[in-house]
């Protein structure tokens, strides 16, 4: 254990450890300075202008676009990671730190937009078609994730979120296919009814799964990340076998409604703001008011205290009451429904089909972005935009010819993950007893 | 197998999982009895060691045979017309499905070699599993240390030209379990050093060398000339492993056996991890920090050291894995050459027991079901990916041994393993 901070005379006195790291974090501003410099300052000089479009072509404000030379952003940006560099590594900027390692993110990510468009033969780009498609792939990697924070919250250790997304996606379209002639021409927020039910069965086939979880873990005690690697095997071969078995032949079962993008009325005119945010499906609200109600529930309301209780010192919680077993398996069977849901966004939500294996990791990923995101479902949301970014900008490399392998911007998520967890960029700290089963005395 | 050689000295150290054995007295007496009860890792009575897993695959294979009847269209549309007919169908169908099953897995010469074929790098990989479980870590990485070692092999294969093969073979399978070592001994230091929970990172270097595979088999230096699509250039003919009854297909031209050297490096390589973990220094070292790694440390071990040690040589093991793949199989790297045999490694492993003996037993029965369910892919049209399940199933039944005890009402070990740890550290 490291020693705790000491607070003398309204001054936090740092530990070794923090002192240590606060010094790495100005030489990566330093080295991030240089790097922006070189690369996308000197690197653009005599490339002129980029152009990066913030409407759509269908959007009544077109053209709305936005013009700079990105070799002087490129200057100005690295001047300013420059001063990061000297005030963190002067003073530190406390409290604000992380908020500031943000920022300089997003600066870094902008001077390399910059240089990709200019030295590219069209010299523009639609950013805003771009953030857009970043809010879409982030939303499986996000749901994912607030499933992650239900379980982890009250100690439970969820791999099986790979499992109940790609069952859920599995469940929701053959549902949906089944019932969809169900309500005849009615359509609600953008489906018909079948593919509402589609979405209903999904969450409950996910909370089938997760009370496998819960049982086997919580009851049983049988070791979670094993119980959560079975169930992922499982719906795997299940979901495979019934692929092959039963929807390669009868291709009407695999043909689910799509449900359509809902503008919202005035916050979808918004320039810019409004395209990326307020005209999507029904599944990207819903996310982003999950976001809302389970920060809300966890750390506003008696539930949340107590679930969080349970995954910090089960035991005390006992001590005062608190139903261990029932807030394990009510929150992991919560946690299920979630992924059960954004599950059915891979079909029900995008494509309309269930293709074998078709979350393609997604669920891990999803398990990365709570990790990322310090267990917290704001903190989760954000890691998923940023993994859904680093998906969106991998796509557009191609189309920018910056002669970048996508495959490495690819992994860029995955190697920020390992960087959190091995504590560089701040420790993350899991639950307390995370991963441990209750045995009640 | 190495079984036989074990048998004649008595071997308490080695005995079980975290559970450790039961008490003495109860053991069976006799030699045999006390390996298998070592085996089993649940308690003295080897009876009931043998029964758990017995019992676990017999009734994941029911449970399978119910969701073949249920995913059966023309039995649920027969059923209104002609139920006679239809249940008659169905009843042949579950039975030509588990006949072909096994006669595609032992039912021949041919059939035996695709087994022990599926079975090598299966039983490599659950040893990169294994002795992680040995050591409390959860290696969940396999199959990225697969890809690696593969790619490294494949390097191996094709650049050296002109070597004997005595010379160019070692050099392929040192490199496989180099690539495999180096992916492995990354989470292994980062969870010594930082903390940083070796799964997490293991999952996340999975996700990694798929993408630099994906793009190391785009470059001019992997890709074989004058294609498009991302394929690596083939192993030499020096740097394959020889098939063992190649001489066979001389004799019956049609046939194809296809089983190479690999399995005998799979059974070495058990053996080897054998002899490391239950009769060296360091061994009993990566078991004390599976144990216990404060009271490791306070011992005097040095637990940066052993993470690392164990995670490197985990990370080889799968590196072997993919590299017999490349050399022995495939002679060449595609995306995805690795099929997800690192992930059956897990189910293997516990299945195993995380005993090198065990996990030799499991590969050949996950083998067996590799190479059983092609033939019954094409031979009644239920898709090899039901065993998966029946994977799936077997490791639930014995990580959980009361649910055999609730079904089959035998007496089976006591608690279920805790293997793992939580992210906390």
């Amino acid at each position: 254990m490291t020693a705790l901070p000491v607070v003398a005379e309204g001054k936090v006195i740092r530990t070794p450890a923090e002192i240590r790291r606060a010094r790495y974090l100005g030489i990566t501003y330093l080295l991030l300075a240089v790097f922006v410099l070189w690369a996308f300052g000197l690197g653009s000089r005599g490339n002129g202008d980029a152009t990066f479009g913030l409407a759509r072509a269908t959007d009544p404000a077109y053209p709305l676009d936005f013009t700079f030379n990105a070799a002087f952003v490129g200057f100005l940006i690295a001047g300013m990671l420059a001063v990061m560099a000297g005030i963190q590594l002067a003073r530190g900027f406390g409290k604000w730190s992380n908020i500031v390692l943000a920022v300089a993110f997003v600066a870094v990510v902008f001077a390399f937009l910059g240089w990709a468009v200019a030295q590219s033969p069209q010299g523009s780009f639609s950013l805003v078609g771009m953030l857009q498609a970043t809010v879409v792939r982030s939303i499986p990697i996000t749901v994912g994730a607030l499933s992650g924070v239900l379980c982890e919250r009250v100690a439970v250790i969820n791999i099986a979120i790979e499992g109940m997304l790609l069952g859920g996606a599995f469940v929701a379209v053959l549902v949906a296919s089944v019932l969809s002639d169900l309500g005849g021409e009615t359509v609600i927020l953008g489906s018909p009814v079948g593919g509402w039910i589609g979405v209903a069965a999904a969450a409950l086939f996910g909370a089938l799964l997760s009370w496998v979880l819960a049982v086997l873990s919580v009851r049983y005690r049988v070791d979670q990340i094993i119980v959560g690697v079975v169930i992922n095997i499982f719906v795997l071969g299940l979901t495979s076998f019934l692929t092959l078995r039963v929807l390669a032949e009868n291709s009407h079962l695999n043909q689910g409604p799509i449900f359509k993008p809902l503008a919202i009325p005035l916050l979808s005119d918004i320039p810019i703001l409004g395209p990326i945010l307020f005209n999507h499906n029904i599944f990207v609200y819903v996310t982003f008011l999950l976001v809302a109600l389970i920060t809300y529930g966890l750390f506003r309301t008696r539930w949340g205290l107590r679930a969080r209780a349970v995954g910090e010192h089960p035991k005390a919680a006992d001590t005062v009451g608190v139903d261990v077993y029932r807030f394990r398996y009510l929150n992991v069977m919560l946690g299920g429904l979630v992924a059960g849901f954004g599950g059915a966004y891979f079909t029900l939500g995008s494509v309309g089909r269930f293709d074998e294996n078709m979350t393609n990791g997604r669920g891990y990923i999803g398990l990365a972005a709570m990790i990322f995101g310090r267990w917290h479902p704001v903190g989760a949301m954000a890691a998923g935009l940023v993994f859904g970014f680093a998906d969106a900008l991998a796509q557009k490399l191609g189309i920018l010819q910056t002669g970048i392998p996508s495959e490495f911007l690819g992994m860029a998520p995955f190697l920020a993950t390992i960087l959190v967890v091995a504590g560089l960029v701040g420790k993350a700290r899991p639950p307390a007893a995370d991963g441990q089963p209750y045995v009640k005395e | 197998m190495n079984d036989d050689e074990r048998t004649d000295e008595p071997q308490l150290d080695e005995a079980g999982g975290p559970e450790g054995t039961g008490p003495e007295g109860e053991a069976e007496r006799t030699v045999g009895g006390r390996l298998l009860s070592e085996l089993s890792g649940v308690g003295a009575d080897w009876r009931t060691a043998l029964l758990v897993p017995a019992l676990a695959v017999v009734t994941a294979l029911i449970i399978s045979g119910f969701i073949i009847a249920l995913t059966d269209v023309d039995f649920w549309r027969g059923l209104g017309t002609a139920p006679g007919q239809a249940w008659s169908d169905l009843w042949h169908e579950i039975v030509d499905s588990y006949v072909a099953l096994f006669r595609g897995s032992f039912g021949g010469l041919r059939a035996i070699s695709e087994t022990l074929t599926a079975s090598a790098p299966l039983i490599l990989a659950g040893l990169a599993v294994g002795i992680g479980f040995r050591a409390g870590l959860f290696n969940i990485g396999a199959e990225g240390q697969m890809l690696m070692g593969g790619m490294f092999a494949v390097v191996a294969g094709f650049t050296f030209t002109g070597l004997p093969v005595v010379v160019h073979l070692p050099l392929v399978v040192l490199a496989g379990f180099l690539g495999g070592a180096v992916w492995g001994g990354i989470p292994g230091l980062l969870r010594a050093k930082t903390g940083a929970h070796e799964v997490i990172v293991t999952i996340m270097l999975n996700n990694i060398a798929i993408r630099l595979v994906d793009y190391l088999l785009k470059t001019d230096w992997i890709q074989v000339e004058g294609r498009d699509d991302p394929i690596s250039k083939g192993v030499e003919v020096s740097g394959r492993l020889p098939r063992l009854l190649g001489f066979l297909e001389d004799v019956r031209p049609p046939s194809d056996i296809r089983v190479h050297a690999g399995i005998l490096l799979a059974v070495l390589a058990a053996w080897g991890i054998y002899w490391l973990l239950f009769r060296s220094t360091i061994g009993y070292e990566f078991r004390a920090v599976g144990y216990n790694p404060h009271a490791a440390k306070y011992a005097g071990m040095n637990v940066t050291w052993l993470y690392f040690a164990v995670m490197a040589i985990a990370g080889g093991m799968a590196g072997l894995a993919g590299m017999n793949q490349v050399s022995g199989v495939l002679y060449r790297v595609t995306p995805g050459f690795s099929a997800g045999i690192g992930f059956e490694a897990i189910s293997l492993a516990l299945l195993g027991r995380s005993h090198p003996g065990g996990i030799v037993l499991a590969g050949i029965l996950f083998g067996a079901l590799r190479a059983g369910g092609q033939e019954m892919q094409v031979a009644t049209d239920v898709p090899i990916d039901l065993i998966l399940v029946v994977q799936a199933l077997v490791v639930v039944f014995i990580a959980a041994p009361a649910l055999i005890r609730a079904i089959y009402r035998v007496r089976t070990g006591e608690a279920a393993e805790q293997l793992t740890k939580g992210w906390a550290t």
